[in-house]
């Protein structure tokens, strides 16, 4: 293989693995935090001893988050170091934006919420509990506005310096203001929210299907159960102009989302689609003009189909064809589920059939986050950064044998570590909280 | 050739760059210093424990300035962190492992209690933090040295040639330089016996320090280009004052048992040797050796004068926050020794 391949490989581990960690920071922290302040304004003790439970397994999630962080602050240097030289006038400045605005509160105040129980004062600790949340949505903004810009590129212009062409900054606020960036945001922070809430009720429920703590578990379950249902509504509703926003900038991703060969009007959506990566291999059941429709909001609108597209400039259809069905088709089960525990919120210790399905959605969001970034990650394929630089452009000129060394050593960390930290959230979950 | 306001932001960058290098090792410097103590210093695992809680709440904090160091390599030389980072691609994937295993090792260690599980994350916690004192050491003589770049900054595959003579001196310095760092530390934050042997290892370490130091120098004088700024313009060797001056008074605080005051010593002298060096190396981040022509430097590697001037904004605004957040972090676990209330891991 080389070195572009075994690079992208890679860049693909890293991410993924640190993504499996990061939406429970994300989620998690905010729920966290409101379980804090109903301790502070109620003095009702459960509702601390919820806030360490629960943060018990926030901070194993945390430091396997924060150390796969930390090697992809870097991948682009030693894996992407032409890309890096390319794109670091605009994409370098929102990282150490992220780092110094972000990742330091975060960090600290992770810290001072993990030691500060005796040391500081009930609100104090509370104030500590919003800092984490907010820093790590905060760090979301900045890496998805860096993001947003390798997926639809603003406030540029392209410069000829002594180390090549460059993409230089001409308007920050166009960078910063980037439509794109903004959907993702909302979309992997909603996705995040709807997956903290997901866990804390399935492991509620896991609890209350065995008459453990009872009480406690109650109230998790429902402090967590509005934000499971209203964030995976947000996330389904507005993943719809996502998709409308992605059909406008990367048309050719968007047809390879619905494996879309024939440019047409009236634009008909399968139910039953087997893609394939030139044609599709079946169609059929056709809802008239319903592509046209989700696409661009009209019956009429032209949807722009693969075949249109020069060759070497399609992304690979079938896996970003099958990651937005199972994104889309957890969404919607997400939407079901979380409808249906919401609706039983106020008995819910006699709904045996709910409780034992809950525990079963943890893993699914989960999916859906990962699948949703191989829709935007591999569907912008071909280019790295969009219409800029293709990312056969963008490796770095360093030997395969050395990006082979580190690709096997770092599945290798990756999966011993990810297996132990996994093994003792699902130790600490099982186990519950200390009795009161 | 940039223009000069153009110039003067890249300079002012360079300097910050400079500090951010600086800050981190005078921070992360403590912590590898006592995981690399772990084995060594503590007789029990209460004494462990009582080592990692000394840096517990800290470690994580004092990384961001790694990764703040290398954002900001990022985005002021975006050139120079292209090819810094793919020229040392083996070294520096092997920091990043090494801080990964000690950054778990943190949080995993403490829960189950098993002396076995203990002991692997115990071993963790001493690779990940000697490695990464060796590697930045090697890394940064290696960068003092000159790399040896060639028109495409294609690395022949040379990471061997890292390991020269002068490249492990500075692995060794940085190392001694470390762990005398976290032997003041402990002797801050412990008691007793632990903080008996703290203190007889800071003590001994010393004057090893002060040899190595001068050696290093020489050797800098001799074999690198990092003196010529100096010889040049030779009142720039007042800059001297804050690295020799912070050695100095490290050992005069040491013998009189004022460890708080002998730690920051310590910082002086570190932030005040890196920027040393960092000065001579101006105005190239990495000098390229034997075709010097290929260095990178501020005039090839900056990022445009707005992306400059706005992430001068951002430091400006973000950088005395962070530092007054840390500082009241700092205050605010480590005012006493470690005791009863803080013993997690
Ligand atoms: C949508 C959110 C999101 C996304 C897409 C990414 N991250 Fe991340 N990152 C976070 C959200 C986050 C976080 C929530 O802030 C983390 C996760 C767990 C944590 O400790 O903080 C974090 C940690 C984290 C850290 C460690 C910070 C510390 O030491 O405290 C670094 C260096 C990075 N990330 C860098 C990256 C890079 C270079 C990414 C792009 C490829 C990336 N992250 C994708
Ligand atoms: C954290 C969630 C993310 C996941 C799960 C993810 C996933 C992926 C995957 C699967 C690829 C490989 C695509 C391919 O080569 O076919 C990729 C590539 C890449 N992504 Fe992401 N990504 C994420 C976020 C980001 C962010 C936030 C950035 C930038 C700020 C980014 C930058 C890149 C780069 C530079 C590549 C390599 C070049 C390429 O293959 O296109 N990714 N990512
Ligand atoms: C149910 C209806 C949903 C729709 C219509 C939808 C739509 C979309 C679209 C169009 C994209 C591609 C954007 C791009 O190319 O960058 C996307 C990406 C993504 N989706 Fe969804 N989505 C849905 C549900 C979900 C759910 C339930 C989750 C997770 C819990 C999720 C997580 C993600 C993530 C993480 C990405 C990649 C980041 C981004 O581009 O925003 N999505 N989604």
């Amino acid at each position: 293989m080389d070195v572009v391949m075994l690079s992208r490989l890679q860049f693909a581990a890293a991410t993924m693995f640190h993504f499996i960690f990061v939406p429970l920071t994300l989620g998690l922290s905010v729920l966290i935090a409101v379980m804090e302040t109903m301790y502070v304004r109620s003095g009702n003790e459960v509702y601390q001893r919820m806030a360490k439970f629960w943060g018990k397994l926030f901070l194993i999630n945390f430091a396997l988050g924060v150390v796969t962080g930390i090697t992809l602050e870097f991948q682009f240097g030693t894996n992407w170091s032409r890309y890096s030289t390319f794109v670091g006038d605009i994409f370098g400045s929102l990282l150490a934006i992220e780092a110094t605005a972000a990742f330091f509160l975060e960090s600290t105040f992770v810290a001072v919420w993990a030691f500060g129980w005796k040391r500081l004062s009930a609100k104090a600790h509370c104030v500590a509990a919003w800092l984490i949340a907010f820093a790590g949505n905060l760090s979301a903004v900045w890496i998805l506005i860096a993001n947003g810009f390798m997926q639809d590129p603003t406030g540029y212009e392209i410069v000829q310096t002594a180390a090549g062409p460059r993409a230089e900054l001409v308007d920050f606020w166009a960078v910063i203001f980037n439509p794109f960036a903004w959907h993702e945001f909302v979309h992997t922070v909603t996705g995040s929210l709807a997956l903290g809430a997901f866990f804390v009720v399935g492991i509620s429920a896991w609890h209350l299907l065995r008459k453990n703590q009872m009480d406690f578990f109650r109230r998790s379950f429902r402090v967590a159960v509005p934000f499971a249902l209203v964030a995976s509504l947000v996330v389904a509703g507005q993943g719809h102009f996502h998709g409308n926003h992605v059909a406008e900038v990367q048309p050719a991703k968007l047809a390879a989302m619905e494996a879309h060969f024939e440019t047409q009007a009236n634009a008909p959506m399968y139910l039953l689609q087997i893609p394939g990566e030139k044609e599709n291999k079946l169609e059929a059941l056709p809802i008239p003009s319903m592509l046209s429709i989700l696409a661009f909001n009209h019956p009429d609108a032209v949807v722009k189909g693969l075949n249109d597209f020069p060759e070497e400039d399609r992304p690979p259809v079938v896996l970003t064809f099958l990651s937005f069905r199972v994104m889309v088709g957890i969404g919607t089960l997400m939407i079901l589920v979380g409808g249906w525990a919401w609706l039983k919120r106020n008995n819910i210790d006699d709904q045996r059939l709910l409780l034992r399905v809950l525990p079963f959605m943890i893993p699914l969001p989960y999916i859906a986050l990962q699948a949703g970034w191989i829709v935007a990650e591999v569907g912008r394929q071909p280019w790295i950064v969009y219409g800029l630089m293709r990312t056969s452009d963008a490796a770095s000129p360093v030997q395969p044998g050395q990006v082979t060394g580190s690709l096997v050593a770092m599945v290798l960390i990756y999966a011993l570590l990810g297996a132990a930290g996994i093994f003792l959230m699902v130790r600490a979950a099982r186990k519950g909280p200390h009795k009161a | 050739m940039l223009e000069s306001t153009h110039l003067y932001l890249a300079g002012i960058w360079f300097i910050l760059w400079g500090v951010l290098w600086a800050v981190y090792f005078a921070l992360d410097g403590f912590d590898f210093g006592v995981g690399t103590l772990l084995p060594f210093l503590a007789k029990s695992e209460e004494e462990k424990r009582i080592m990692l809680n000394s840096v517990g709440p800290f470690w994580d904090g004092n990384e961001v300035w790694l990764i703040a160091a290398g954002g900001v390599t990022f985005a002021a030389f975006p050139f120079a962190y292209a090819v810094m980072f793919s020229w040392l691609y083996t070294p520096l994937l092997l920091l990043l492992f090494a801080l990964i295993l000690r950054g778990v090792s943190f949080e995993f260690r403490s829960k189950i209690e098993s002396p076995a599980w203990k002991k692997v994350w115990d071993t963790c916690q001493f690779l990940g933090s000697v490695l990464p004192s060796i590697l930045l050491g090697v890394a940064f003589a290696n960068i003092f040295q000159g790399l040896p770049f060639n028109a495409d900054y294609v690395n022949p595959g040379g990471t061997l040639e890292l390991l020269n003579p002068y490249g492990l001196a500075g692995g060794v310095l940085f190392l001694v330089i470390f762990v005398t760092h976290g032997a003041i530390w402990l002797a801050v934050r412990t008691e007793g016996a632990l903080q008996q042997r703290a203190v007889n290892v800071a003590t001994k370490l010393w004057p090893v320090l002060l040899v190595l130091v001068l050696v290093f120098l020489a050797w800098s004088w001799v074999g690198t280009k990092l003196f010529s700024n100096y010889q040049q313009y030779p009142v720039l060797f007042l800059l001297l004052a804050l690295p020799v001056g912070g050695l100095l008074l490290m050992r005069v605080f040491m013998a009189a048992g004022k460890w708080w005051k002998a730690w920051f010593s310590s910082l002086a002298f570190i932030i005040g040797t890196t920027m040393f060096a960092v000065v001579g190396l101006f105005p190239a981040i990495m000098p390229a050796s034997p075709n010097p022509q290929y260095s990178v430097t501020i005039h090839n590697a900056s990022s445009s004068e707005l992306t400059l001037s706005i992430m001068l904004g951002v430091a400006l605004v973000f950088v005395p926050l962070v530092i007054a957040y840390q500082a009241w972090a700092y205050k605010t676990f480590a005012s006493a020794p470690v005791g009863e209330d803080d013993i997690e891991y």
